[in-house]
């Protein structure tokens, strides 16, 4: 089974990213293939490379930056809601004039074309952090 | 193909959700996808006739829907409870929504692969 996963929480919604990476990781452990992980809305703020969240607390960005390193997987944060919250790469910093690229590494901006090409691939697409039904 | 359904249940102005769904919405339009936009809960009110959100610095998120069939996207539908909770009536909704009650919707997700819930 092939699965798209979709982010819309802020990173301070720590039990949602929780949950979302682990899903992630059992479903690659079971075999599951799991390509892409979109981030969208507060959800790119997970991408931000300059906030320091508290020591003893685990950290959603490493926790996902970790899941890219040992599986591969793409974390991609929409561009428009990114440059919003602050979340820049180098091409976006120059191009707005702000002073610091803020991406975190394991992380790329991209379209919503993105969150399109994974779902239309994906058996079953799971939103994190969205309206419940 | 598969078919894409987008829940919105987001109030308009509260956060920026409502128009991160929006903005998802017409991406599967424009990129050709079957795809259908259903406004539930406090979503409704990204329905609401003569928005003036320009007062708080925002823009109207109900100009932004009236253009969803510009991108063939008129597969759109809302919730007839929450358009009864938040005084709304279908002479207020653009001409392309259809309003449908539980049941209809239960059938409209089981016509469609993927929920994404905003």
């Amino acid at each position: 089974m092939r699965y798209a996963l979709l982010v819309l929480a802020p990173p301070q919604a720590s039990a949602v990213h929780r949950a979302a990476i682990a899903l992630c990781e059992a479903a690659i452990a079971a075999g599951h293939a799991l390509p892409r992980v979109f981030f969208s809305d507060a959800g790119t703020q997970v991408a931000l490379d300059s906030t320091v969240p508290p020591g003893d607390e685990p950290s959603a960005r490493e926790g996902w930056q970790a899941l890219a390193r040992n599986h591969g997987v793409e974390l991609i944060a929409c561009i428009g809601s990114a440059v919003r919250h602050g979340v820049l790469d180098a091409d976006e910093a120059a191009r707005f004039e702000r002073p610091a690229a803020t991406l975190a590494e394991g992380f790329t901006l991209g379209g919503l074309g993105l969150l399109v090409e994974a779902t239309a691939a994906a058996d079953r697409a799971l939103t994190f952090g969205g309206g419940a039904p | 193909m598969k078919a894409t359904l987008l829940l919105m249940n987001r109030a308009p102005y509260a956060g920026t959700l409502a128009r991160a769904g929006l903005d998802a919405a017409l991406a599967y339009a424009a990129f050709d996808q079957s795809v259908s936009v259903l406004f539930a809960g406090p979503g409704v009110l990204q329905l609401a006739p003569a928005q003036e959100p320009a007062a708080i610095g925002r823009k109207s998120l109900r100009r932004l829907i009236d253009s969803m069939p510009l991108y063939d996207l008129e597969a759109v539908y809302a919730d007839s409870e929450a358009l009864d909770r938040h005084g709304l009536a279908e002479d207020d909704l653009p001409a392309f929504v259809t309003v449908l009650d539980p049941a209809a919707q239960r059938e409209l997700q089981d016509r469609h692969e993927h929920l994404l819930a905003f």
